[in-house]
């Protein structure tokens, strides 16, 4: 369970977050939504601690995370898996060796169960016989897929994704969208994923909130998204034509 | 004023979580080696073309500058070993490798940032700063002496060839020259001043790039960055440690 309560944060005397409170579920695939700029990616980075807050707390578990040490952050950083917007897998390592980079890091496993442990998350992603490629290799797919191999590679506790079907074809972005949902459940992790996009919303929204200009304005499920009558999460939610359609088909 | 002192605040605390004990010594120590190969096993070229050329010219420069028949002939050996020894193989070496070098730190450390490879290290727990920085760090001072050492032989072996083939001096004045009045603290000078223009070429050059802040153009600024302030912190560092090490 991750919980936030009260978060403000503003740069440069610009407020980007205003008074967000907000848990999280373990086991579901919570969903942060809104338009670009509207401070998802902030309250993620917040809530991971790359970004300090100006007042109010993030906790995980009984762990008021945002006001731990580096040594307190780091001990919880152990039990995160991110998978970044732009995927960030380590340039100068191949596939196996971003995946095996946290085990070799934070584990004293032998080589041959590094190795097992690495084969078994390529696969559980759908990667074969590319562990000896670079990420420059990869297609946009396939690398965030390796990225979502290297987050689960240490069994975290809880998993990050932000914006992760950006830059990827409808096809490739469902795979990754179902994948997001079925190693949420099998792991049993708190997933917070970041997104614009309405198929992931209708797909994965176990838990959804919905902000505009960093204030959090709806919170629901994607089965009340489509009955909200939030103006703005409506002008959000049915904003491309297919979604306009099938709304004045159901009315 | 408050600028200079705020970067120069944020240098020491960078330094200061590169200086921090290492999540994991082997991997540090494997990294440690590969940026040996990668920072100072790649320059040896650029270094002994560039020392071969410099030891070469500074003996035809001495031996057109000293056609008198006071001066015996292998005074332009002595000239050239000393000039080698005490600025071209540590400062001239230390301005090339601030532009091979540091801006090579710098941009790889800046590509990093904004495509969010740091943040992944971080997010997992790792000491970016140290992780990154540390192993170059090391890697630089331990192997630019070794250019520097390089770069001495070759730039007089370039003097050599330069003046025997130029028939400004003899093979046997320019060997004799190169042996007379020797004080071999000039090569533990030359030695201490590498060791710091090592420091500051990679830790300079990974602060620039450690703190890139947007996209493709800013890591192209800290890049150019980085090499002028290396050069100028080299200048500098070259005009306090000569006073402090030869008065």
């Amino acid at each position: 369970m991750i919980r936030v309560k009260n978060v403000d944060k503003s740069f440069n005397g610009t407020q980007v977050l205003t008074d967000i409170s907000v848990e999280f579920e373990p086991g579901k695939t919570n969903l942060i939504i809104g338009r670009s700029g509207s401070g998802k990616t902030v309250l993620l980075k917040a809530i991971m601690g790359l970004h300090d807050v100006d007042s109010g707390e993030i906790w995980f578990e009984d762990k008021l995370f945002n006001k731990l040490d580096f040594t307190g952050k780091k001990e919880i950083r152990k039990e995160m898996g991110v998978l970044f917007q732009a995927s960030a897998l380590f340039d100068s390592l191949t596939v196996e060796q971003n995946v095996r980079f946290p085990l070799d890091m934070f584990t004293d496993k032998s080589p041959e169960e590094k190795t097992e442990r690495v084969n078994f998350c390529l696969n559980r992603v759908n990667i074969i016989n590319v562990n000896h490629l670079y990420p420059a290799e990869l297609s946009g797919g396939m690398k965030k897929r390796v990225a979502i191999a290297r987050a689960i590679s240490l069994n975290p506790k809880y998993l990050f994704c932000d914006e992760p079907n950006s830059g990827l074809d409808p096809l490739s972005a469902i795979l990754i969208d179902e994948l997001i949902k079925e190693l949420t459940k099998e792991f049993s992790m708190t997933t917070i994923v970041n997104t614009h996009d309405m198929n992931s919303v209708m797909e994965n929204g176990e838990k959804i909130i919905f902000l505009s200009d960093g204030v959090k304005c709806w919170e629901g499920t994607k089965d009340e998204i489509l009955h909200s009558d939030c103006d703005i999460l409506n002008d959000f939610v049915f904003a491309n034509a297919l979604a306009k359609k099938l709304r004045l088909e159901e009315e | 004023m408050l600028r200079f002192l705020s970067q120069f605040g944020r240098y020491v605390l960078l330094l200061k979580k590169v200086f921090s004990k290492p999540e994991k010594p082997s991997i540090y120590y494997r990294q440690t080696m590969q940026e040996m190969i990668y920072l100072g096993f790649n320059s040896i070229g650029i270094i002994t073309i560039i020392s071969f050329f410099m030891g070469a010219v500074i003996t035809l420069q001495t031996a057109y500058n000293t056609e008198n028949p006071i001066y015996p002939t292998y005074l332009i050996g002595l000239g050239c070993r000393d000039s080698i020894i005490l600025e071209f193989s540590s400062t001239i070496s230390a301005l090339i490798l601030a532009g091979k070098v540091g801006s090579n730190i710098a941009s790889e450390i800046g590509t990093m940032r904004i495509t969010e490879q740091i943040d992944a290290l971080e997010m997992m727990g790792v000491n970016s700063a140290s992780y990154l920085i540390l192993p170059k760090i090391i890697a630089t001072l331990l192997f630019n002496p070794v250019l520097t050492i390089i770069s001495i032989f070759v730039g007089i072996i370039g003097g050599w060839i330069a003046g025997v083939t130029a028939g400004v001096i003899t093979s046997e004045d320019f060997i004799y020259g190169i042996q007379y009045a020797f004080i071999p603290y000039y090569i533990t000078y030359s030695l201490i001043k590498t060791l710091f223009f090592a420091f500051i070429i990679t830790s300079v050059s990974a602060f620039q790039g450690y703190y890139v802040e947007g996209g493709s153009l800013e890591v192209g600024r800290a890049s150019t960055k980085a090499v002028v302030f290396s050069s100028l912190l080299i200048l500098l560092f070259n005009v306090i440690l000569t006073q402090l090490l030869l008065s």
